[in-house]
């Protein structure tokens, strides 16, 4: 049995606001192990929903789920009303959601702007398909126009990004993802091997995003950076969604005990 | 915001940067400069080194070794190695002799047969390794060394036909403008490797696969079939230099090119490119096949026994590969330091 911990105001402030995606009962096992096993979340337009839960709760399931790289067993997911059946990432990134994993994030060996594009790019003449010519000058120019809308106009287009730091990656990273996100965006862990500095710059992007007509999933483990960023938080623990809380400034610990379970 | 924050940081660590930035600059340029230091080395010590005469001998050389490392190149740049290239020259040069005969008269079909040959050897190789699941590209390659070398054997009889038809013996021994007419064929293949690979999306998509295939199968780029194509060819360009091996021999031996595979390695290795993946470009290739002729040509006039060449060239292996192990550190510690300075 699931416990729900409605903290304060539960999901009904939120009633007003149209459910962008929302997954109903996901169940998924690699042999005996259960890693989702009964999941529902609700991810409204124009939140920033922080997922949270131990090592070993399902966050990276659900979110793998969303992203089509692992197929839940049973259960449903609706984008924006719609059944959504995802067999893989491609078919995620079609239906408008992007995914930055911490670890998936960039090609080391590509500049900032090739990184920026890569799988998107034009090429010309269209009839020589992928042996057609990628134009490196208007690459650069789309880099410098979504950088300077997303604030990150310093990371120079035509470097190589494994010369860049952590925080330089993980945004250019963020940026691919937002540029071609058109309804949800998730991402793991995006502070995580990063600095004070860099981290506020991430942080400052992710607030920004729901202007821009996007929603978010964000999962952390750094409770001041939840705090700073999301709405609402949905807690996870063996597998299933155990609570939710809106969050504010001060409920770090109780999302800590929520995540916990000392309930 | 923190808009330019780099440029507050500590000027200590500026300064580290900026020498570590040197040393990077000067880790990618080696090959160029390796090359020259040995030119004026050899030139000094041996008479007649620059002459046009040795200067032409030394490009026709390295012609063919340049030919199968711009094939290997691709292969190396997506994780691999293709230890099959010396074997598939014997085997496009015995096919092309047993079907079209020695004394046949040049056409093209003759001249597109022999990379048609090594396309086949490199399919073959991809599929195996993409849709065979082997993990370990470099066994699968070994394995193609023995069945194509017994293939040329046994369609050759062991026996060496002698004669090449006149076309293929031009391109391998006649000259344009002064030039030996296999390195224009294959300075002509590297203008055209060097815009697949840096002007197109295949290129650009062929260096990501190389840099991070994880990443690569994740944003959704066609992984298996870009390393398929890396191996097609490769193949391909060592049907090419079967070709220009056949003109320059003038026979049709099942044991042509054994041991090539090493020098095109060599080649790619010593030119600069990354045995990890996703760096080099096709200069690297050029470079490394020059340096590679320059240093058996040179000691070859010293009258250094030859089995000393092969020690050298396997020293300078070592060293390229120590090198490109420093060139990663240096990165990291770049990437280190900028970091440290963004945050401070």
């Amino acid at each position: 049995m699931s416990v729900v911990i409605a903290n304060g105001v539960g999901s009904d402030s939120v009633a007003g606001r149209k459910t962008v995606l929302s997954i109903r009962d996901a169940r998924k096992s690699y042999g005996f192990v259960t890693a989702l096993a009964g999941a529902s979340l609700d991810l409204h337009e124009g939140e920033v929903l922080a997922l949270l839960g131990d090592n070993g709760a399902g966050k990276s399931t659900l979110i793998k789920a969303i992203s089509g790289i692992v197929q839940i067993d049973s259960g449903s997911m609706s984008l924006d009303g719609t059944p959504l059946r995802l067999r893989s990432p491609a078919e995620a990134r079609s239906a408008g959601i992007e995914t930055v994993f911490q670890d998936l994030a960039v090609f080391d060996n590509l500049t900032v702007s090739d990184n920026f594009l890569i799988g998107h790019e034009t090429t010309w003449p269209r009839w020589m398909g992928r042996l057609g010519f990628v134009s490196a000058r208007a690459e650069r120019e789309s880099w410098r126009k979504h950088a300077a809308e997303l604030s990150v106009g310093h990371v120079p287009p035509g470097q190589e990004i494994g010369l860049m730091s952590g925080g330089q990656r993980q945004a250019v990273a963020v940026a691919r993802a937002v540029a071609f996100a058109r309804r949800v965006i998730i991402l793991d862990e995006p502070t995580a091997a990063l600095g004070v500095r860099e981290s506020d710059e991430i942080l400052e992007m992710v607030h920004a995003l729901p202007k821009r007509g996007l929603s978010v999933i964000i999962v952390s483990h750094n409770m001041d950076h939840v705090v700073r960023v999301a709405d609402r938080a949905v807690v996870m623990r063996r597998g299933r969604d155990v609570g939710q809380m809106q969050v504010k400034d001060g409920v770090q610990k109780d999302l800590v005990a929520m995540i916990m379970g000392a309930t | 915001m923190t808009k330019g924050a780099g440029s507050q940081g500590s000027t200590a660590s500026a300064g580290r940067r900026d020498k570590l930035s040197v040393l990077l600059t000067l880790l990618h340029s080696g090959p160029i400069v390796i090359l020259i230091v040995l030119l004026t080395i050899f030139g000094a010590l041996a008479d007649n080194f620059l002459s046009v005469r040795n200067i032409q001998n030394l490009l026709a050389q390295s012609a063919i070794v340049c030919a199968l490392g711009l094939g290997q190149f691709l292969v190396i740049l997506v994780r691999g190695v293709d230890v099959s290239v010396g074997s598939t020259i014997a085997l496009s040069v015995v096919v092309v002799a047993t079907l079209t005969g020695v004394d046949a008269p040049s056409s093209v079909a003759q001249i597109l047969l022999y990379p048609l040959v090594g396309l086949t050897v490199g399919l073959a190789n991809g599929v195996m390794i993409v849709k065979g699941g082997i993990p370990q590209p470099l066994v699968v390659t070994v394995a193609m060394l023995g069945i194509v070398a017994g293939a040329a054997l046994l369609i050759s009889g062991g026996n060496t036909l002698v004669g090449v038809s006149p076309a293929v013996h031009w391109l391998a021994n006649g000259k344009l403008l002064g030039i030996p007419a296999g390195a224009v064929l294959v300075i002509a293949l590297c203008a055209v490797f060097w815009a697949l690979l840096r002007r197109t999306q295949w290129g650009r998509w062929l260096y990501a696969v190389g840099g991070n295939p994880d990443v690569a199968q994740w944003v959704g780029l066609p992984r298996d079939r870009l390393i398929m194509s890396a191996y097609a060819l490769c193949g391909t360009m060592a049907g090419v230099a079967g070709m220009l091996y056949h003109g320059r021999t003038g026979s049709a031996s099942p044991l042509s090119g054994a041991g090539y595979e090493l020098d095109a390695i060599t080649a790619v290795v010593v030119g600069g490119a990354s045995l990890f993946g996703g760096r080099g470009n096709v200069a690297n290739v050029l470079f490394g096949a020059l340096i590679i002729a320059v240093i058996r040509g040179g000691l070859q006039q010293l009258n250094v026994s030859p089995f000393w060449s092969s020690v050298a060239i396997g020293v300078g292996i070592l060293i390229a590969l120590e090198l490109d192990v420093l060139r990663k550190r240096v990165e990291t510690r770049i990437r280190v330091l900028r970091a440290r300075q963004v945050n401070a």
